[in-house]
C-alpha cells in the first residue's frame, strides 16, 4: 500500500532468542496505519505484545520482520545512529514513570532532546520555558523532579516529549502511576495538543475506560491484532 | 559538539556535587598519587636548583684533594665514600703522612697544562683588628699566590703579595676596605704601609698593611647572617701564616682548580693515582683522595633521582589504585543510572553521546582529584622545603606532567564503564528497577 500515513506497520513478526531453543514468537504479524493528527489507543492485557509494540514503534526495538515505514523513512536499514537521531526528531516519549534525570531541573529536563539535537543554549531555553508554559509548569521550572507530585513530573515530562517538535507522541500509561483526578489533567492535555495542535498521538493503555476517549481503539491479544474500532 | 561537552562538564559536576563524600573518597587515590608525584618534583626541583647554583659559584672546577684514612677491606662502602672519605682524616696522622711542598711542586711540573692554579691556605685565626678604641673582626688566612688570584679580588690601594713576599714570609696582609673605613677612617692610601694589631686567642699579631681590597659579601653567607657582624679576611702570605700556626709538618689538604677543558672527575682519577703510586704506596694508614664539585653534584644528583624514583613508584601504584577506585565507582554510577542512560537514550542520545558524557565525568573526577593533588604536593612541598632551608619552586614539568596523567587516568579507567553505558540496551535500562 503507497502510504501517507504517519506510522505505516506491515506485517511486523518480533522473535526474541531467534535460533535458540527458547525461541519465543511475541508479535506474529501486525499491520497498521496511524495518520497525521490521529488519536489512537493501542488496548491489551499484560502479555499481550503490546509493550513489544509500542518498543518497535517507539525504534528502541527492531522488528524481526516487516516493514515500519515512520513519516516517510524506512526503520530497518537504518543504522544505530540513525535511529537515535530518528528517535529524537520524531517521536516524543512520555513514560508511566515519567523518567525525569532526577539531578537536574524540569527546565533542564524539557532542554535534554532539544540539547541532542544540537539547538543552540538560548533558542533551547526559549523553547523548554514554551512547552513548560503549555502544560502550565513555568512557575516550578527549576524545580528538581523531587520537588514535584506526580502529576506536575508528568506535565514536565509532556512538555519533554514536544520540546523536538515530535511527529508522534507516544505515551506509554501515562496517567498509570497517578490518581484519577490527576490522571484527568494529564488526560486533558492530550486532548488539547490532538485537538488544537494536531499532534499524532499514540496511546499505550490496558485501561479500556481511558481507550474510549480516544479517536481508535486498537485491541491487541497474543500478539495479533483482534479488533479495530474507530469512532 | 562542543556545547554538549561543556555540558557534560555541568552534568558531571552536579552529578558529582550531589555525592560529595563518595567523590572525595574516589579521588583520594590520585589526590595522594598526584601530590607526592608533584611534592617529590618540586622538591627535587629546589634542592637541585638551590645547590647547584651555591655549588657553581664556589667553583665546578675545583678538586680537594686530601689525606685520608685507607677504608679496610671489612669496612667496604660505596664509590660514595670516595667523596666523603675526607672527612674521616686527622685521625692520628704522622708528620709523614702528610702532603709536602716537594710533592705538590712535583705534581704541578708534571701536570702543568691541566692545571689552572693550586690553593694552599693556613688558617691563623679569628680574633680582632684593635686600635684603641676602634676595632673590627676579622679572620687572618695564610694564601698562595694561586689562592689570592683566584679570590678574584679588586684592588683599591696598594698591592697584593709579590714572589719575594712569599718567600721570605713577610709578615705583610692584604685587607678589605671595610677594616680600612672602620680603623682608619676610609683613607685607603693612608693606611698603605700602616700597622695593625690583631689579637687572636690571648696573642697579639702586628701586621704592615700593603694593599687593600674590595669586600664583597659572599651570598651564601649573606643569606645566613647578619652582614654587619661579619669578619672580613685578612689576607697573609701562606708561610708567613704558617709560621704563625708554627706548623711544621706539609699539608692535609690543598685544593686544584683544572684548566678549561679538563674534565674535573677524570682528573680526580689522575690525581689519586699520581699520588698514591708516588707518595703513598707504602703506606698503609693514609692514601690521597680527591672530591670536586661535579662530582660532589652529580652524586646528589644521583641521590635526589634515586629518592624521587622510589616515590614515583610509590605514586604510580597510588595512582593505578585510585584509577581502579575511580573506574568502581563510575561502574556503581552507571548501574545506579541504568534508567537515566535508557531515557536518554529514548530521547535521543546516541552511544557515543552516552560513551562521551561518562568519560567527561571519569576525567573531571581525575582533573578535580589532581588539582588537589597539586595543590596539597605543593603545600607539602613548601614545608618540606622551608624545613630544609631551600627556596621553594613549583615544579612546572611536574603539574603540566600531573594534569596530563590524571586526564589520561580518567580516559583510561572511564572507558570501560563509559562503553558499558554507551551499550545498554535502551528497552531494558527503561524497565531496570
Amino acid at each position: 500500500m503507497e502510504t501517507t500515513s504517519m506510522i505505516h506497520l506491515d506485517n511486523i513478526v518480533k522473535r526474541f532468542y531467534e535460533h535458540q531453543e527458547n525461541e519465543l514468537e511475541i508479535l506474529h504479524g501486525i499491520s497498521l496505519d496511524i495518520n497525521e493528527g490521529e488519536f489512537v489507543s493501542i488496548v491489551g492485557e499484560s502479555g499481550s505484545g503490546k509493550t513489544t509494540l509500542m518498543n518497535i514503534i517507539g525504534i528502541l526495538d527492531r522488528p524481526t520482520e516487516g516493514t515500519y515505514i515512520l513519516d516517510g523513512i524506512s526503520i530497518a536499514d537504518a543504522k544505530d545512529k540513525e535511529l537515535s537521531h530518528i528517535r529524537n526528531q520524531k517521536i516524543g516519549f512520555v513514560f508511566q514513570t515519567y523518567n525525569l534525570i532526577s539531578r537536574t531541573t524540569a527546565l533542564k529536563n524539557v532542554e535534554l532532546p532539544m540539547l541532542y539535537a544540537g539547538v543552540p543554549q538560548k533558542e533551547r531555553r526559549e523553547r523548554a520555558e514554551h512547552f513548560l508554559e503549555m502544560v502550565g509548569m513555568k512557575d516550578r521550572m527549576t524545580h528538581k523532579p523531587d520537588e514535584l507530585s506526580g502529576g506536575q513530573k508528568q506535565r514536565v515530562a509532556i512538555a519533554r516529549a514536544l520540546s523536538n517538535n515530535p511527529s508522534i507522541i507516544l505515551a506509554d500509561e501515562p496517567t498509570g502511576a497517578l490518581d484519577s483526578e490527576t490522571g484527568r489533567t494529564i488526560m486533558d492535555i492530550f486532548h488539547k495538543l490532538n485537538y488544537e495542535q494536531g499532534k499524532t498521538i499514540v496511546l499505550i493503555t490496558h485501561s479500556k475506560e481511558l481507550a474510549e476517549e480516544t479517536g481508535r481503539i486498537v485491541t491487541i491479544q497474543d500478539g495479533r491484532i483482534v479488533s479495530e474500532r474507530v469512532k | 559538539m562542543l556545547f554538549l561537552f561543556w555540558e557534560n562538564i555541568i552534568l558531571a559536576l552536579n552529578g558529582l556535587r550531589s555525592n560529595i563524600m563518595r567523590t572525595l573518597l574516589t579521588m583520594l587515590g590520585i589526590i595522594i598519587g598526584i601530590a607526592s608525584v608533584i611534592a617529590i618534583m618540586t622538591v627535587g626541583d629546589s634542592i637541585n636548583g638551590t645547590v647547584t647554583s651555591s655549588m657553581e659559584s664556589i667553583g665546578a672546577n675545583n678538586i680537594t684533594v686530601s689525606v685520608s684514612r685507607v677504608e679496610s677491606e671489612d669496612e667496604e662502602i660505596t664509590s660514595t665514600g670516595r667523596n666523603f672519605g675526607s672527612f674521616s682524616r686527622n685521625a692520628s696522622m704522622s708528620d709523614d703522612d702528610y702532603i709536602t711542598d716537594e710533592m705538590i711542586a712535583e705534581f704541578r711540573s708534571e701536570y702543568t697544562d691541566s692545571i689552572q692554579g693550586i690553593f694552599l691556605s693556613e688558617s691563623v685565626g679569628s680574633g680582632t683588628a684593635e686600635d684603641g678604641d676602634l676595632s673590627s673582626s676579622v679572620t687572618i688566612t695564610g694564601v698562595n699566590s694561586d689562592y689570592l688570584e683566584n679570590e678574584e679580588l679588586t684592588i683599591v690601594a696598594g698591592r697584593t703579595f709579590t714572589d719575594r713576599d712569599q718567600e721570605e714570609s713577610r709578615k705583610v696582609v692584604f685587607v678589605a676596605d671595610d677594616l680600612v673605613d672602620t680603623m682608619f677612617g676610609g683613607q685607603y692610601f693612608d693606611a698603605i704601609g700602616e700597622v695593625i694589631d690583631v689579637f687572636i686567642k690571648n696573642r697579639y699579631y702586628q701586621y704592615t698593611i700593603i694593599g687593600v681590597y674590595e669586600y664583597e659579601e659572599s651570598s651564601s653567607i649573606a643569606a645566613t647572617s647578619d652582614s654587619t657582624e661579619l669578619p672580613t679576611t685578612v689576607y697573609l702570605p701562606l708561610y708567613a701564616a704558617r709560621e704563625e700556626t708554627r706548623s711544621t709538618t706539609g699539608f692535609s689538604s690543598f685544593t686544584v682548580a683544572t684548566a678549561t677543558g679538563v674534565d674535573s672527575t677524570e682528573f680526580c682519577d689522575t690525581i689519586e693515582a699520581f699520588f698514591n703510586n708516588n707518595y703513598y704506596r707504602n703506606n698503609e694508614d693514609f692514601e690521597i683522595s680527591t672530591s670536586s664539585m661535579e662530582s660532589m653534584l652529580s652524586s646528589l644528583t644521583e641521590m635526589v633521582s634515586t629518592i624521587s624514583m622510589a616515590i614515583a613508584v610509590i605514586a604510580g601504584i597510588s595512582l593505578l589504585v585510585g584509577g581502579i577506585g575511580v573506574m568502581n565507582i563510575m561502574l556503581v554510577s552507571i548501574t545506579e543510572r541504568t534508567r537515566e542512560i535508557g531515557t536518554r537514550k529514548a530521547l535521543g542520545a546516541t552511544n557515543s553521546s552516552i560513551r562521551t558524557q561518562f568519560i567527561v565525568e571519569s576525567i573531571v573526577i581525575c582533573i578535580i582529584g589532581g588539582i588537589i593533588g597539586i595543590l596539597l604536593g605543593i603545600g607539602i612541598a613548601a614545608i618540606a622545603t622551608n624545613v630544609l632551608g631551600f627556596a621553594v619552586q613549583p615544579s612546572i614539568n611536574g603539574i603540566i606532567l600531573s594534569v596530563t596523567f590524571s586526564v589520561f587516568i580518567g580516559v583510561f579507567f572511564g572507558y570501560y564503564p563509559a562503553n558499558k553505558a554507551a551499550k545498554l540496551n535502551p528497552i531494558e535500562a527503561l524497565r531496570y528497577e
